[in-house]
């Protein structure tokens, strides 16, 4: 290296054009940023995506099926394995949005402070937060995209319209962890908030919002549980292109539009909290 | 009898000789102190005198017993200020204090103002119920320091006692362990801070790649090793090395470093006069006293701090 | 005196080998777990208790309604959520045994460095190895209490036995201790962590914890059986009941030895664990 040359090599952009690149791209740096830090479990990422399929659907089909279809001759017309499937995929993204919007936001702010890092360069805090939620969203589609081949594979799902669970399964895990992102950024410490979340809302979710039975077979005053949560919303939808579940078009907008929100309002708070995180 | 007995002492992990057939001996009372940079196996030779690192050949004996065969007996009259505070972060400072008695089997009624005592000793009274999370860096190592008297130990390795500290606290530290030896007890240093090296050690190993390289008092190192003075001249990254040549006959010895040049002699300011006589003016020049960093300097070719 | 003191190595008598790695203290060790419980966030330990709970609301009570009975022990028709019940609990004293053997030492000992600082006092590995387990058995006796009064409170068990369900509990959850803390020794990243939890999900879903194994061709029964839950689960099936038989006996001892082996392996794997 020439060290004569380390303050001014002549190669790198000025700095007005430095500014230029950011604020137009600063989303997107982020998100690769984001993205490239997920190497570095890959290989647990693709490892579930494969392996949890494939036991649910060895569980549930065989399983659990067998029992459920000998007594009830399955659900909503269809053999248990075909109806619990798209529950399957949609939770199984939800929790891993939870995983990815939680600690490692926290972390970016308190242990590895790359958020800070992040901001003594040209990026403003918006963009910090819209490229780690993007990259989170991408990895979400991902998730789902394996899941599904696998169960198109397995014969859970026909493949004709049931791609489109792909999209759902993983608005339905940004609309849990836009806000759960929002949230982790305003945690100072780590106290037990995570874990709470994880044993009080998201398990209660993954059981009691529909994904194994039907949201109507609760008792009408615990059906709520499922209207509250993007996992149950999510799941609807999912069912309608998995096996043509009979639905409304007013209750596809619903659960459509019920998703979207959470989805701009977490958005909007993981902007906002962000930018007071980051500014102070 | 010695305190500590070390003969060829060695720890490998894989091809890596972390600490390279050592010996020495420390008596008891004595401050002795282990000197090099990071890396040199300073660490691993305190982990392994506790009995927490496994040896791989060599003998050791602490106060007569192996801490490989009698690691309870040996560490129960060892304090140890690890490099890295290991506090527990679950409990509070106070308890903290507390529970470290309980580890070494003392009774509450002993440990409950021993705990009160080594607080103010730390100056952490007030913070006796603070979660160790909230401590600042500065009173977390005073309080791992506090920890390790918990049992009024006879001997107290401090691996990088000071590393952290701001200059005050590192001198009331000092000050503390000073009245420690007065007191009979036997200090076992680690630093890579020559200053430090030269204030607490009677007497040093200097350590590099896992084998001893000099051993003596600090005086005495610099007395072999050095001249009584040395003078520091810069002449800016280009120049430096380019007059290594003619700086040579000005001194007994020269190192040229990446942004200045050292020149060995026992009179600096004499020196540096004949220096600028010879039409060469630095930028700036500094004499000053010949230390550790010297012979340091001397025996490795490289600095203690990288 | 430079007394030539013989290097004692591990194997060279269990005398000597204690004296080498014990100051029989442990019960130091238990303390400072008792001490962090009651500094703990009580959300935290009460969440441990309320898995298992929400899992026998959801599966027993939701999905039961659309599967009836299933034939329990000695084949008498028992409902869902009976049939799971006893299940549930021994797989929650699997996961709390693993979890508290694998994660929280590995965490402890890398990242906490919570026992370089014990390993510098005179307590020694086998110290803190046996104050840990029993840290980790004391809070699998809290939730299998807690559990096994949920189930009996709504019928679910038709026995006195089902009282012996706490013991077995705590005998299940050693087995898995004893051997998550040797396994443990093996680690060096985070990552070989969730190794651990993908071998144990196919575990639990299928040892016969939510459906008979009877579904399954008989290769992969011989497979699942081979298998320390279905053991635990059955043995807890039947004591939930009050029904014997010779198999109870094999279930049983099933854990004893894996405990006893598992102990040994531990004891053996001690030094390369917290000596290094």
């Amino acid at each position: 290296m020439d060290t004569n040359a380390l303050a001014y090599s002549g190669r790198a952009p000025d700095p007005a054009r430095q500014a230029a690149l950011v604020r137009r791209w600063g989303w997107w740096y982020q998100a690769e940023l984001r993205l490239w830090s997920m190497k570095a479990y890959w290989s647990s990422i693709i490892g579930t995506a494969l392996l949890t399929p494939l036991l649910y659907v060895v569980a549930m089909g065989i399983g659990l099926g067998s029992l459920v279809d000998a007594t009830s001759g399955g659900i909503d017309g269809v053999p248990y394995l075909v109806f619990v499937a798209p529950g399957l995929l949609v939770s199984t993204v939800v929790m891993s949005a939870t995983n990815e919007t939680s600690y490692p936001v926290m972390a970016g702010f308190k242990w590895g402070r790359q958020y800070f890092a992040r901001a003594t360069t040209a990026a403003s805090p918006a963009q910090v937060a819209i490229g780690e939620l993007l990259a989170v969203g991408l990895r979400l589609l991902g998730e789902a995209l394996v899941f599904w081949l696998v169960l198109v594979v397995m014969g859970a799902v026909e493949p004709t319209w049931s791609w489109l669970m792909v999209p759902v399964a993983a608005l339905a895990g940004m609309a849990f962890g836009t806000p759960l992102a929002a949230y982790a950024a305003t945690l100072e410490d780590e106290g037990p908030e995570f874990a709470s979340i994880q044993r009080f809302v998201v398990m209660p979710m993954f059981l009691f919002a529909g994904t194994f039975y039907p949201l109507t077979t609760m008792p009408i005053y615990l059906q709520w549980i499922g209207w509250i949560s993007p996992m149950w919303h999510g799941t609807q939808l999912a069912r309608l292109f998995g096996f043509g579940l009979p639905l409304g078009g007013w209750e596809i907008v619903g659960h459509l539009a019920f998703l979207l929100a959470l989805v701009g309002l977490g958005g909007w708070l993981a902007v906002r909290n962000f930018g007071r995180r980051l500014a102070r | 009898m010695p305190v500590i007995e070390a003969s060829e002492l060695t720890k490998t992990y894989g091809e890596l000789h972390a600490v390279d057939a050592i010996s020495f001996e420390v008596t008891p009372g004595e401050s002795f102190g282990l000197l090099g940079p990071n890396g040199a196996g300073k660490s691993t030779t305190m982990r392994m005198i506790g009995g927490t690192t496994l040896r791989t050949s060599g003998t050791l004996l602490v106060n007569g017993l192996d801490p490989e065969v009698r690691g309870p007996e040996v560490r129960a009259n060892l304090g140890v200020v690890p490099q890295q505070d290991n506090l527990d972060v679950e409990l509070r400072a106070r308890d903290n204090l507390i529970m470290y008695g309980r580890y070494f089997g003392l009774p509450y009624s002993y440990l409950r103002p021993r705990a009160d005592d080594l607080l103010e000793f730390a100056q952490l009274t007030e913070k006796s119920n603070e979660k160790v999370d909230n401590l600042s860096g500065g009173m977390k190592r005073r309080l791992t320091i506090a920890r390790a008297l918990v049992n009024e130990p006879r001997i107290l390795l401090l691996d990088e006692p000071t590393t952290g500290l701001d200059p005050q606290a590192r001198h009331i530290l000092w000050d503390r362990l000073f009245r420690l030896k007065e007191q009979g007890v036997t200090l076992i240093v680690t630093t890579h801070f020559m200053d430090e090296a030269e204030q607490l050690c009677d007497r040093l190993i200097v350590m590099d790649h896992g084998r001893i390289v000099a051993e003596g008092s600090p005086a005495d190192l610099i007395r072999r090793y050095s001249t009584r003075e040395v003078l520091e001249v810069r002449f800016g990254s280009d120049r430096n090395a380019a007059l290594v040549d003619r700086l040579r006959s000005f001194a007994d010895r020269i190192e040229p470093l990446p942004d200045r040049v050292l020149l060995y002699a026992d009179d600096g300011e004499r020196t540096l006069e004949a220096v600028r006589k010879d039409g060469l003016v630095p930028l700036t020049s500094l004499v000053r006293r010949s230390s550790l960093e010297d012979v340091f300097l001397r025996l490795t070719g490289r600095s203690l701090i990288d | 005196m430079s007394a030539v003191v013989d290097r004692v190595r591990p194997g060279s008598g269990l005398n000597a080998w204690l004296v080498a790695n014990s100051s029989g203290n442990a019960r130091a060790v238990v303390e400072r777990g008792f001490k962090v419980i009651r500094n703990q966030n009580w959300v935290i330990v009460l969440s441990g208790f309320f898995e298992p709970v929400f899992y026998l609301l959801s599966m027993g009570l939701g999905l039961g309604s659309l599967i009836g009975t299933v034939a329990g022990p000695g084949g008498q028709q028992i409902s869902y959520a009976a049939f799971i019940a006893p299940a549930l609990l021994a797989t929650s004293a699997m996961n709390g045994a693993i979890y508290d053997s694998t994660w929280n030492v590995f965490f402890k000992l890398r990242f906490a460095n919570l026992y370089q600082g014990m390993l510098a006092t005179p307590l020694g590995p086998f110290d803190v190895a046996a104050g840990e387990i029993f840290m980790a058995l004391f809070r699998g006796f809290l939730y299998a209490l807690g559990f096994t009064a949920v189930i009996a409170g709504m019928g679910l068990t038709t026995s006195w036995w089902a009282l012996a369900m706490i013991p077995v509990a705590l005998l299940i959850a050693l087995g898995f201790a004893s051997l998550g803390m040797a396994v443990t020794s093996y680690f060096t990243t985070f990552q070989q962590m969730d190794w651990i939890n993908i071998a144990l999900l196919p575990m639990f879903m299928f040892s016969s914890t939510l459906f008979p194994i009877s579904v399954f061709p008989e290769a992969v029964q011989w497979f699942i059986m081979a298998l320390p839950l279905w053991h635990g689960v059955e043995l807890m099936r039947q004591l939930s009941v009050g029904h014997f038989e010779a198999s109870t006996w094999l279930h049983l001892g099933y854990f004893v030895v894996m405990s006893v082996l598992g102990i040994g392996f531990t004891t053996r794997r001690l030094r390369s664990l917290f000596l290094r």
